[in-house]
């Protein structure tokens, strides 16, 4: 029996992911347990400014998930290279996944050609779909013409595996992925947050300061098989799933979908072990679906 | 930190929204007054963070405010459940400059943390002064519990129903060396306005995972963003931007 996978040409013991923005750095939960036992992780999303984010109210609560409005809190790339990254070698021996954002074509192409000389980061995950800033994220990723501009941009300075992570908040995510894949993106990533929004009936406001949200948790985990799929049968390169995943049967059907590996976010911030305990149940889960290798089931909901 | 499963030993209402929780189980990972715990409410997907109240080896005591439908959740909870709980979240209070006379001021459901604080601040032979500030008698709680360690003990309410009337602040005229507060940002910026010393305050914020990873508890301070939940809750008045 074998959880291993490859992604983009860079092997993984288990496809288990957590999903930037649920791990910071890891630091937290690398005192909790040994973060080796992941695939890999996907840092904090960075940018080449800090950012302070949103104001708080930042989190609010809804049926089967939260909605987040941080705003793309993050220290900036310069402090991500000479701290953040070093301190990481001492509890993280793995590829590490960095997750980019940005505001203009010129900052996604900054940051990441930073990161190319990192010998730690084994993928650049390109978030075009950070639906909690403004005049920049998510704007990049509902079109298919600023999607591929800011893939090919990235490109053409990384000789890393570049994942871009695509919005939910589309008609078409199909042509979205594809316009990706055709300007050079090594793989796909999906979905980022739903964009959503709660009110408080006694003080007749949003609930969030930012008025909207990205919306994730079990609630969304449908949404997420539902576009993995459809992204798989438009695209050739290899799928990051994520969205809503909390068990290891979610790791499975997001794999029969088309995903080569599986994100964990928001069960990361209401289970410290979420990750562990899915790593740890995916061999009897397995065994109940009849799976000798993990590999064998991506996109195997397509065939026949 | 530590995920441990509690069990529910009692529970029962103060008043008319607070109420108080006895839990047993493994307390080992609480270190400091003021420190919280997160409680996993079947049903809910987000955890409720409490703030500590009491502690002892495998004791513990919440005092919480029923605000929605998960803390309703809880306050209907019958001794005998078992409840996941990530425990000894946060940095606590820092008793080493307090000097010989701390000034404790706890406003509502900022109340229950300086109970704690106030046992651990005798058991190092100092002499607190505690003032407990709510809206109205109806609200008042906890009074007795603080007498009965033998401290002075001022209440005040808005409305003049017990106690001294007026807000914490009106109560301020004791001496003291140092002060540690809890409760509403009002008053917590009152009492920053008018403190004759040096202090501490505790900060409530909205969190997702009450343990650092997520940045939803972000507040600026005087030396940069600092999460709530994990570099906070208490924060010293030379940092903080109330």
């Amino acid at each position: 029996m074998s959880t291993k996978v490859t992604l983009c040409g860079i092997p993984m013991d288990n496809p288990i992911i957590p999903a930037s923005g649920t791990f910071g750095y890891g630091r937290e939960f690398a005192d909790l347990y040994d973060i080796n036992i992941l695939g890999s992780f996907s840092f904090k999303g960075t940018t080449r400014s800090p950012r302070t984010g949103n104001p708080t109210p930042r989190i609010a609560e809804c049926t089967g998930g939260m909605l987040n409005a941080v705003g793309l809190q993050n220290p900036g790339i310069d402090h991500v290279l000479a701290h953040e990254l070093p301190q990481m070698k001492a509890y993280f021996h793995k590829p590490v996944m960095a997750n980019v954002s940005g505001f203009s074509l010129d900052e996604y192409v900054e940051v990441c050609q930073k990161l190319d000389g990192e010998e730690q980061v084994g993928w650049l995950e390109v978030n075009i779909s950070c639906p909690n800033v403004h005049g920049g994220g998510m704007s990049f990723g509902t079109d298919p013409g600023s999607a591929a501009q800011v893939t090919k941009a990235v490109k053409a300075v990384t000789t890393k595996p570049v994942i871009v992570k695509l919005s939910p908040n589309v008609t078409d995510i199909a042509a979205i992925a594809k316009a990706c894949e055709d300007a050079g993106a090594d793989g796909i990533s999906l979905i980022n947050t739903v964009m959503g929004m709660r009110i408080d009936p006694m003080r007749r406001r949003p609930l969030l300061a930012n008025t909207t949200g990205g919306m994730s948790g079990p609630a969304i985990f449908p949404l997420a098989v539902r576009m993995v799929y459809q992204v798989y049968k438009a695209v050739s390169i290899p799928i990051v799933g994520m969205g809503g995943v909390t068990k290891a049967e979610d790791v499975i059907e997001l794999m029969l979908a088309g995903a080569t590996a599986v994100e964990v976010g928001a069960a990361n911030l209401v289970d410290p072990f979420a990750c562990k305990n899915i790593i740890e149940a995916l061999p009897r889960v397995m065994e109940q679906y009849h799976i000798e290798h993990l590999t064998d089931i991506i996109g195997g909901a397509h065939h026949g | 930190m530590k995920e441990v499963i509690f069990t529910i030993v009692e529970n029962i209402p103060l008043t008319s929204t607070v109420f108080k929780m006895v839990l047993e189980g493994n307390t080992s990972q609480i270190t400091a007054p003021g420190q919280f715990v997160e409680i996993a409410v079947p049903g809910r997907f987000l955890r409720r963070p409490i703030s500590v109240c009491d502690w002892s080896e495998n004791s513990l005591t919440l005092i919480y405010k029923v605000v929605g439908s998960g803390t309703a959740d809880l306050s209907t909870m019958t001794p005998g459940t078992t409840l996941n709980i990530l425990t000894g979240l946060g940095n606590g209070y820092d008793l080493s400059v307090s000097g010989d006379a701390p000034l404790l001021l706890g406003g509502g459901v900022g109340v229950p943390p300086m109970y704690g604080l106030c046992k651990a601040l005798l058991a190092e032979g100092k002499t607190p002064t505690v003032i407990l500030g709510f809206n109205t008698a109806a609200e008042v709680f906890y009074e007795d519990a603080f007498r009965a360690l033998g401290v002075e003990v001022l209440v005040t309410t808005v409305d003049g129903s017990r106690g001294i009337q007026g807000f914490v602040t009106d109560a301020m005229t004791v001496p003291y060396t140092y002060f540690y507060t809890c409760g509403p940002g009002p008053m917590l910026r009152a009492i920053d306005r008018v403190a004759k010393t040096s202090g501490q305050f505790s900060l409530e914020e909205r969190m997702g995972c009450g343990f650092g990873a997520c940045m939803g508890c972000t507040i600026e301070t005087k030396v940069g963003p600092r999460r709530v939940c994990k570099d906070g809750p208490v924060f010293c008045r030379e940092e903080v931007i109330l």
